[in-house]
């Protein structure tokens, strides 16, 4: 089926002309009295005006989420995993008009918003809500009449900026930690996304008390830095690129408060010959496990971008891929049929494109696509491109650099040694996958892959519960992971003496 | 190179250039800022591939970070590990229509800065 698109006649999603900062619970105009029009992906054309708010505007939601969070922080944890799981609920409600909502700002296909993106981010709530709930503080018995007691604080106020790629789920990543620890939060959505948060904002926004979620859009140079360098936080959290996570980590230092990054990556994704040993459901599951780079047009920091594939099977295997890659079906992200939608935006879809020609330049094989895809009617100026495939070797730049589309770097490889070197011959270590019959053989190399997330027989699986992030340069901290309660909190300890002794020093 | 050697003259020598429209957005932003920026390439998730654009000392250099050159008088900085992975790439600074990823300026209104890369020698496997 098709959804109407947000705003037109029969859509499920309504669209204001303009939307404002969401603060104190507040539809807050910003203070620069600017906007900025927001394009949809799929046509090029505005979906409505947002905020171009600039450093005051951080201020009054770090005044509101200040004044919010002392009593948000004293409530018991039943009554904040009480907010989330309403929270989750309203977004299961309201899946469908979310999911169309985040389709027409991302660019991302229905189908997967419907069946992933919105019910993940509904499930990430219940999850933290059930992980607070179970949480205990830890006592220990330094002697018979000594006790060390160890409690779970909120840290306060915190900043998240969340990326592009998965506007939604990656705010429930975020926020649900951060909510369910007790801390108040000021969020800077991503650019080229900031109006999908907003109508989770409609949908949430009575469920949080005032000032606990907070939302500014703006440009990132006045008010991503205003937030990040802010005296006023007491964290803050950031998915994006290496340089904004290292300028990140230097205005945290200058503040010494904590952080965690989510950088990127260059993640291999490892076909042992023994995949194609049967013609079976398991070869049919690793033929789509490759061709998940395509997934979210490739716009995932995980992406499966570099494939290795044992030699001994690469004509068969890759034959049997590019034949799937072709049957991929491009076009309106509001068809439930469709795999494929465009890029966030023209920048993306031009370093694409690109890379694509640097790739052909270094000497690499175009096996599929390497253009863009021209689309007729209201999508003549989508950002569209082909799922582009290409043959080359690991020391090639689009081996290296995480292009960001949907572009897979396809190389071979003798025997697990090389897989190995190969897999670890990148500066990232965010995801990998290996694909094998040889539980031994996947479990040496989950082992030896230095990546935060090796998924085995499976990729693009991200369900709470299981930790998610990066080695190397891809980041610090672990999310979707009841240890990510840890990063959102402080450890109070308590030395008490119940021994009426002096200790007899002086 | 390291950030420590010699200067080289606005990216002639440099493994930066810069395009005409990138200088007159240079001039602009310098006019506007009413002080030196500096260029760092960036790299990783999302706006990965973008040149960032900050006032003159906003990022702290490292010592695992290098100058690839002067762009216009402004020093364009890469990490050198990952300079090493993509190549030795020689890159070209141009600009064009968009916003600018991470916390970077813009390039004059509606304008960002992008690094293009020159053809690359061939690689032998």
């Amino acid at each position: 089926m098709k959804y109407q698109p947000p705003g037109t006649p029969g859509s499920v999603v309504d669209v204001a002309p303009r939307y404002e900062n969401f603060i104190g619970g507040k539809w807050e105009a910003p203070t620069t009295g600017e906007y900025k029009p927001n394009l949809c992906p799929a046509t090029a054309k505005p979906i409505c005006d947002i905020p171009k708010s600039a450093a005051e505007d951080i201020e009054l939601a770090l005044d509101a989420a200040h004044s919010a969070k002392d009593k948000w922080g004293e409530a018991s944890t039943a009554q904040r995993a009480a907010v989330l799981n309403k929270m989750a609920d309203a977004i299961d409600a309201h899946r469908e008009e979310l999911a169309v909502a985040e389709s027409w700002d991302n660019g991302k296909p229905v189908r997967e918003t419907l069946a992933a993106d919105i019910p993940l981010a509904a499930d990430h709530f219940r999850y933290f809500a059930a992980a607070i709930r179970a949480e205990e503080s830890e006592i220990t018995e330094i002697d018979k009449d000594t006790i060390a007691y160890h409690f779970h604080e909120p840290l306060g106020v915190v900043g998240q900026i969340i990326p592009f790629n998965f506007p939604l789920l990656m705010a429930a990543w975020k926020l649900a930690p951060a909510l369910a620890a007790g801390n108040a939060t000021v969020i800077k959505p991503a650019s080229p996304t900031p109006w999908s948060i907003l109508k989770l904002m409609e949908v949430v926004g009575d469920i949080v008390p005032p000032g606990v979620l907070n939302v500014v859009n703006g440009p990132g140079a006045e008010i991503g830095k205003a937030l990040a360098a802010n005296k006023r936080i007491a964290k803050v959290a950031f998915t994006g690129e290496t340089t904004t996570g290292r300028l990140i980590m230097q205005y945290a230092a200058q503040n010494i408060i904590p952080v965690t990054l989510e950088l990127g990556g260059k993640s291999p994704n490892i076909f042992f010959g023994d995949v194609a040993a049967k013609d079976d459901d398991f070869l049919d599951k690793a033929v789509e496990g490759l061709v998940l780079y395509a997934f979210n047009k490739g716009e995932v920091c995980t992406c499966p971008s570099r494939a290795l594939i044992q030699e001994d099977i690469y004509e068969e295997f890759m034959g049997r891929c590019l034949e799937r890659i072709r049957a991929i079906k491009q076009g309106d992200p509001l068809d439930t049929e469709t795999m494929i939608g465009p890029q966030v935006s023209k920048q993306q879809i031009e370093k694409i494109a690109s890379y694509v020609e640097i790739g052909v330049k270094e000497g690499a094989e175009l096996l599929a696509g390497g253009h863009r895809t021209t689309l007729g009617g209201e999508f003549a100026d989508g950002y569209f491109y082909e799922p582009t495939v290409l043959k080359g070797h690991n020391r090639m730049r689009v081996f290296q650099e995480e292009i960001f589309g949907p572009v897979l770097a396809v190389t071979t490889f003798k025997d697990e040694a090389e897989a190995l070197a190969l897999a670890n011959d990148t500066l990232y270590g965010l995801g990998a996958g290996v694909w094998t019959r040889d539980g031994a053989l996947a479990y040496r190399m989950g082992r030896a892959i230095k990546a935060g997330r090796v998924w085995t027989n499976c990729y693009h699986q991200y369900p709470a519960g299981a930790a998610f992030g990066g080695y190397k340069v891809s980041g610090i901290g672990r999310e979707t992971h009841k240890m990510m309660l840890d990063h959102y909190s402080q450890t109070k300890n308590l030395l008490v003496s119940y021994g009426t002794k002096p200790m007899g020093l002086f | 190179m390291s950030v420590s050697s010699a200067i080289v003259e606005n990216g002639t020598a440099g493994r930066i250039t810069v395009t005409r429209a990138a200088r007159r957005a240079i001039d602009t932003l310098l006019a506007a800022q009413g002080g030196p920026v500096m260029f760092v390439q960036s790299a990783g998730c999302c706006d990965g591939s973008d040149p960032m654009c900050f006032p003159n000392g906003e990022f702290l250099l490292g010592e695992g970070d290098m100058l690839v050159g002067v762009v216009h008088g402004c020093t364009f900085h890469m990490n050198a590990d990952q300079y090493e992975a993509l190549g030795r790439p020689r890159l070209v600074l141009d600009v064009e229509p968009g916003t600018p990823g991470g916390f970077s300026l813009a390039a004059g209104d509606g304008l960002r800065f992008v690094t293009r890369t020159k053809a690359p020698e061939r690689h032998t496997s």
